[in-house]
């Protein structure tokens, strides 16, 4: 059976492809090292037009209009400059509203297209531009520390790593984020609390990176000026031995928090990284996977979700579970040994 | 009916959901049709494959390992047609309902008629209305050109202007889209599909088709007080199917490979519906749900009217987006025996969003899974206009009119560990009055054999007959403004050997007659004060068939109320369950 993938990785080579959602100007070039927040493309995503109904405004019919209209197909205008007249002995004309284009004209009317804010695409990522993508953006590759999460605010930022659990199931608490964590991206087990967050958003922090918390706390999560990560999702899970020792053993090293809101379509998830220098090219993980014994793998669902272990076996026929359910089932080690058997749509394969 | 010589007798019917492909195997066996089997692989449509061919070749390498007959060549491709060594199949079908909704500009002309009528028929797709423009919109011109660039719609749907009519207003909307069109590039203009006066439609194929693909079909509205979204409904199926090629990987191979036969599953599943309508001999319409992970489909039909529904996002995995915020935690808390507090049902409908495709392993999780289910049920009906096709479905969040049968699928519907567990949650989702049979289908092969229909109409019918979906039994539902525990009704069942079952119903009680699946008896029902049985009163009872639950006697009144204190809340659920539980 295919197995869905969760990358928790110590030292990989990481290669995200960013591109606009729509066609536009990229701005950086083959080779270029970016930062996360650079911007490396941007379109605009709201054009804005004005309709000129010039043959009103001059006080024509339609069809009269075309001989004073200066403007022609494509021109660029700036605010303020006639567009067409002009006529009669009061030599009316029609001036851009704004700077802009002319892109189209017919029927005693002219049509611009308006200069908007662009949209700007952020590269997300600190690392070199690979390659790139015409008119839409670029691929941007670095090595390092590589752990996905399951849900985040959509924002990215970097800063160094503080570490304020002990262990994967300590709770942030509005005491911990003092002044000495300004600017930091904190690591903590669990959010427990609108309180802890709050304190979050105060300081403000650069980047949080938790476990769970409750989902209660979704709204102001998005208000928050700073990424968001939740490795597990939502309630009080505590964060998986393996992605906690991960990000807690580099603590005080720069990290890239970048966090994507979930796209099953596309295949974006909301990552930490934490770049690293390698001495060799090291392949990109796998994409995709079959379940097979020896796989680490992570519980998503019921008692166990949150712990990893490794599977031990795949079940030939299918497994019933205490809930009525009958699905295919996998023999899972936890890591105190214990043996359980998972529905195999509950696991995640750790590569 | 046996087949005749020129249909195809082995089908394979696929179904590219959005959390699972599945492969469905049909073949003759004893001169009829059956349902054979079916193979079932994770979708492939999202990434990383961005392809439904290795969810597919996976759910076919599935069925054939069950089957043991060989479906895919050395070549990598499916064996059509059969051949004589038996490998290979007659005839492909396919449904889709995997992919992102499709994104839909509505216009027309007065927001509550043609306006809405181009939104209802968007309503009857995988479709999401990214925007609406009306003669009453007074937003400026440029503004709705803005707005439908915006909305980067992938179809353009114009309705308006009765026949005959004047077309001076519909045709100032299509100057807006005109413009709108394009602005847009080449390469991404939306499909216009016409659905408004038929003076105009000449003018549009013309005007229009130069810029862009052009579908005409009859008017929505061909006088104010007639919709008809049928013709137009078939035509939006095929712009789909089409968006979708483009959309995924792998889709463009299957639909050609249907050969004509590839259908977006809500519309396979309402002609599935509508062609029990006509098979039913029923005066009250047959309805049909179909809960996925991403979208609820609602069907209804009613000899031969059908009425559509698709409902994206509502479902039992990232579809629980269209009841987060909208439905209060308490409302799903209250079918539930186990104790739990509303943060963590929002929890576990976030947390759901999060893995989709989970499924619950204990008891408790299993409780929330199915109140979440008759959540979004309730939801779905709730979101549900007033009226289609002349069919009258809900009223509020429960139906408004008999239907019979009601048939429920969708794995966590239909799917259910127990046929009272699939049974409760329907009667509790859907709140159904008077008399109705509950048909589940646990193989999710409604959208098949819709599909099947058109190439093969003996298929569907000897297929039902096979017992490929489940009956789960009659239900009475009467209605009566009794206090709870007053009695109401006196039943009495007499079997086809004179024996008989004698029942007192309170109200608010929920009971099950014993009537052996398939078997058939009489049922005597004698209404206490005002109560209304829901079934006419015959000296010679009513003849009703058992299911897997025998008869099921539902007194539990309209809507159903539940006591607000948790433990005899519990205590309730608890004994209803065992009511029906065969």
């Amino acid at each position: 059976m295919l197995a869905p993938i969760i990358h928790y990785l110590p030292l990989t080579t990481i290669r995200r492809q960013r591109v606009l959602p729509a066609n536009g100007r990229v701005l950086v070039h083959a080779g270029q090292k970016v930062s996360p927040t650079d911007v490396i493309a941007e379109t605009s995503l709201t054009p804005q037009h004005a309709l000129l109904e010039v043959y009103r405004a001059l006080g024509l019919l339609p069809s009269q209009v075309d001989q004073y209209i200066q403007a022609k197909m494509g021109d660029r205008v700036n605010k303020g400059d006639v567009i067409a007249g002009p006529v009669g002995v009061l030599s009316r004309v029609v001036h851009a509203p704004q700077d802009g284009k002319i892109v189209a004209i017919g029927e005693g009317q002219v049509l611009m297209e308006l200069d908007s804010p662009a949209y700007q695409l952020r590269a997300g990522l600190a690392g070199t531009v690979v390659d790139l993508v015409p008119e839409r953006g670029a691929v941007i590759e670095t090595t390092g520390v590589l752990v996905q999460g399951v849900w985040g605010n959509d924002q990215a930022d970097k800063s160094l790593l503080s570490v304020l659990s002990h262990s994967p199931e300590d709770g942030l608490t509005a005491a911990q984020l003092d002044v000495s964590q300004r600017g930091a991206v904190v690591l903590s087990g669990v959010c427990p609390n609108e309180a802890a967050l709050q304190a979050a958003i105060d300081l403000p922090l650069r980047g949080l990176i938790l476990g769970s918390m409750p989902s209660r706390l979704i709204p102001l999560a998005f208000k928050a000026p700073f990424p968001i990560i939740l490795i597990e999702g939502f309630g009080r899970m505590p964060m998986n031995q393996v992605a906690y020792t991960l990000l807690s053993t580099n603590e005080q090293r720069e990290v890239i928090v970048n966090s994507l809101a979930c796209d099953r379509a596309s295949g974006l998830r909301p990552e930490v990284v934490i770049p690293l220098p390698t001495g060799s090219p090291i392949p990109p993980p796998p994409e995709t996977e079959t379940f097979a014994p020896g796989q680490t793998v992570l519980i998503r669902r019921g008692g166990n979700a949150g712990q990893a272990g490794t599977l031990v076996s795949v079940k030939s026929e299918k497994t019933l579970f205490p809930s009525g359910v009958r699905a295919s089932a996998g023999v899972v080690n936890l890591e105190n040994g214990e043996h359980v058997t998972i529905p195999l749509a509950n696991l995640e394969v750790i590569a | 009916m046996a087949p005749s010589n020129s249909t195809p007798e082995s089908l394979l019917a696929v179904d590219i959901g959005s959390a699972h492909t599945r492969a469905m195997l049909f073949d003759i066996a004893a001169d009829r049709y059956m349902f054979v089997a079916q193979g079932r692989s994770p979708s492939t449509a999202a990434a990383p494959f961005r392809d439904i061919s290795e969810g597919l070749r996976l759910a076919i390498e599935e069925l054939q390992k069950i089957t043991g007959r060989v479906l895919i060549g050395k070549d990598e491709r499916l064996i059509l047609p059969s051949q004589p060594d038996g490998s290979g199949v007659d005839a492909l079908v396919s449904t889709i309902s995997a992919g992102p909704a499709v994104s839909i500009v509505a216009a027309g002309l007065l927001d509550d008629l043609s306006l809405e009528s181009a939104r209802r028929l968007a309503g009857t797709t995988y479709a999401r209305i990214a925007e609406s423009i009306g003669i009453n919109d007074r937003r400026k011109t440029e503004v709705q050109i803005d707005a439908i660039i915006q909305a980067k719609p992938d179809v353009v749907i114009v309705a308006g202007g009765i026949e005959s009519g004047a077309t001076r207003s519909i045709g100032r909307i299509l100057e807006v889209i005109g413009l709108a069109s394009y602005l847009i590039p080449a390469a991404r203009r939306p499909v216009l599909l016409y659905a408004g006066n038929q003076q105009m439609a000449q003018k549009v194929k013309s005007q229009f088709g130069q810029m862009q693909t052009v579908r005409i079909a009859p008017n929505l509205r061909p006088d104010f007080d007639h919709e008809d979204l049928g013709p137009a409904h078939a035509s939006l199926s095929e712009i789909v199917q089409k968006v979708r090629a483009g959309q995924m990987g792998g889709a463009a191979d299957l639909i050609s490979l249907s050969n004509g036969h590839s259908y977006p599953t809500a519309t396979a599943f309402g002609r599935m519906i509508r062609f029990l309508s006509k098979v039913y001999d029923s005066n009250k319409g047959v309805l049909g749900v179909d809960l996925g992970a991403t979208s609820t489909v609602i069907a209804a039909a009613n000899d031969g009217r059908l009425s559509v529904s698709v409902q994206t996002p509502l479902g039992i995995g990232e579809g629980l987006a269209g009841i987060t915020g909208k439905v209060d935690p308490l409302e799903i808390l209250q079918w539930m025996a186990a104790p739990a507090s509303p943060d963590d049902i929002l929890d576990y409908l976030h947390q759901k969003i999060t893995c989709p495709g989970s499924l619950p392993t204990s008891p408790e999780e299993q409780g929330i899974e199915q109140a979440v289910v008759r959540a979004v049920l309730r939801q779905a009906l709730k979101n549900l206009p007033a009226s289609t096709a002349g069919l009258p479905i809900a009223h509020g969040d429960r139906l408004a009119t008999p239907f019979e049968p009601i048939i429920a699928a969708g794995a966590a519907l239909a799917g259910a560990p127990t046929p009272s567990q699939c049974a409760l949650m329907i009667l509790d989702g859907l709140q159904p009055i008077g008399v109705t049979t509950l048909v589940a289908d646990p193989n999710s092969l409604a959208a098949a054999l819709g599909a099947a229909a058109r190439l093969n109409p003996v298929l569907p019918v000897q297929v039902l007959e096979s017992g490929a979906f489940q009956n789960l039994g009659t239900v009475i539902s009467p209605v009566s403004g009794a206090p709870t525990g007053a009695p109401i009704l006196h039943a009495r069942l007499v079997y086809a050997d004179e024996t008989e079952t004698q029942l007192d119903i309170t109200q608010g009680s929920l009971n099950a007659l014993p009537l052996e699946r398939g078997k058939t008896a009489r049922l005597f029902l004698e209404p206490i004060g005002r109560t209304d049985p829901g079934i006419g009163r015959s000296s010679r009872g009513v003849k009703i068939t058992g299911g897997v639950l025998g008869v099921i006697i539902d007194g539990r009144g309209r809507p159903i109320r539940l006591p607000a204190d948790h433990s005899q809340r519990q205590e309730t659920l608890q004994k209803w369950l065992w009511a029906i539980s065969s």
